[in-house]
């Protein structure tokens, strides 16, 4: 069983219904019990850091996602699930929960400019990945496969061992991170049509050393 | 480099796909989770679903679309048409879109956009946008104005401004439908979309116009749009999303070619 974890934090069931498309079970759940039975863990989310952490804690989910991780059990973290797995996000002035160390940054663009490209932000929209490092869930990927983004903040990995995946908006930026039983993605692999789900494939037959 | 997107846009009433020529004569042409299916398969980037259903009562059967929709495509779609609440918006999501978009009832309650972004965060709120042409006048400085129902009411707000004051208040995102070129098959409208493109800092969809690849290139070039939206062009079967994106490619345009 693999569970998603539900803190209020958006649209879980797109999760859902993917992984259960790709033939796995799952619960959406905030039962501590159910997290710590289950073989896998998801953990996604859309919405601002502050008030992700805040729900995390008001569930006592911040040590239920931490046992998890030390008990060695694949997780998967998107979005702001990969903001809040850092130490810190700029995103209101955000304490996280610290597994990979290193901080969340917000894209600082000017997004109007009269005479040039000015990007926008969120950056909103499909984007490529360019692989850092070989990694297991990320095996299928072709350099040319696109994944739909939609953030406005960005994680900076403090150790370079744990960046697998880049992606360039203006600058580059770590899209993929992996560290022992932790994978985390910034883009929405369950919104990436084909790649996005050959990507939760692999995660829920990974079996990390 | 993010990609341009292209978005197939579908109007359903009383679940079912119609395309209407300037707001009038709308007629069936399918069932809508099948064309999402067809379009998703065929590389799409994201759907818009427009409800056009008149009576509240019918208004479930654009949930249970949607719910059917999200167990069928693993891409982004977005409903407008009848969202006049909070909890609208709130049902949409649940039943699986990731975006909602609100024209009419944003126009005339704003705070809608503002108690939107707050419960939902602002990269599920689009502002769809009914915009004609009137001429500039003290009113409406930038000579665009702002029409609801359907494109039958003008408002007597001036377009930009009103995108200006949405982004403020929270919106992810504008839906750029341009009244004059909907339905023509001309072309989108260059100067309104590079107009609002140029001074929003979110992302701007241009709708109204598309009859030929030639015009998407248009609208993401000189009208410095970042997705576009199409419908007649596809529905019939003129053209395919592919080949489209193959011509868009080819002219220089960054397009996701792999799906």
């Amino acid at each position: 069983m693999i569970a998603i974890i539900d803190y209020d934090a958006g649209n879980l069931t797109s999760v859902a219904r993917a992984v259960s498309h790709l033939g796995f079970k799952c619960i959406v759940t905030n039962a501590i019990k159910e997290i710590s039975m289950a073989e896998r863990i998801i953990f996604p989310g859309v919405g601002a850091a502050g008030s992700a952490m805040e729900s995390i804690k008001r569930l006592g989910l911040d040590t239920a996602i931490k046992e998890a991780f030390s008990s060695g059990k694949p997780i998967l973290g998107i979005c702001i699930g990969t903001q809040v797995i850092m130490e810190y996000s700029e995103e209101n002035d955000t304490k996280c929960l610290g597994i990979i160390g290193g901080k969340v940054l917000s894209f600082k663009f000017d997004a109007i400019l009269k005479n040039g490209p000015g990007l926008k932000i969120p950056h909103m929209g499909w984007n490529r990945i360019i692989l850092q490092k070989k990694h297991f869930v990320l095996s299928d990927l072709n350099e040319e496969d696109e994944f739909y983004f939609v953030h406005g903040y960005y994680p900076i990995p403090d150790d370079p061992a744990h960046l697998i995946g880049t992606t360039e908006y203006g600058i580059p930026f770590a899209s993929v991170l992996g560290y022992k039983n932790i994978i985390a993605t910034q883009f929405h692999p369950e919104k990436s049509g084909r790649p996005g789900l050959a990507i939760l494939k692999n995660f829920c037959e990974w079996k990390p050393c | 480099m993010l990609s341009k997107r292209i978005i197939p846009c579908l109007d359903v009433r009383d679940g079912k796909t119609t395309k209407g020529i300037k707001f009038r004569a709308n007629v069936d042409i399918g069932d809508p989770v099948e064309m999402a299916r067809f379009y998703y398969e065929s590389g799409a980037d994201e759907i818009v679903f427009y409800d056009i259903t008149a009576s509240s009562e019918k208004r479930n059967i654009m949930i249970d679309v949607v719910r059917r929709v999200a167990e069928t495509i693993f891409i982004p779609f977005s409903v407008g048409g009848g969202i006049r609440t909070i909890e609208d918006m709130r049902k949409v999501l649940l039943a699986g879109a990731e975006k909602v978009s609100v024209n009419s009832a944003a126009v005339k309650n704003p705070e809608i956009i503002s108690k939107g972004a707050e419960a939902f965060g602002s990269q599920c709120i689009v502002l769809g946008m009914d915009v004609k042409y009137v001429g500039k006048s003290d009113k409406i400085p930038s000579g665009y104005e702002i029409a609801i129902n359907g494109g039958r009411t003008f408002m007597e707000i001036d377009a930009l401004q009103w995108a200006i004051n949405a982004e403020k208040l929270g919106a992810g995102e504008i839906c750029l439908n341009s009244i004059d070129a909907d339905g023509t098959c001309d072309g989108y409208e260059l100067n309104l979309t590079s107009l609002i493109s140029e001074n929003v800092g979110i992302p701007v969809i241009a709708s109204g116009g598309a009859g030929k690849p030639e015009h998407l290139y248009d609208v993401l070039t000189k009208g410095k749009a970042d997705a576009a939206l199409i419908a007649s062009m596809v529905h019939y079967g003129t053209y395919s999303i592919s080949g489209i994106k193959t011509y868009l490619d080819e002219s220089g345009i960054k397009v996701r070619n792999r799906w």
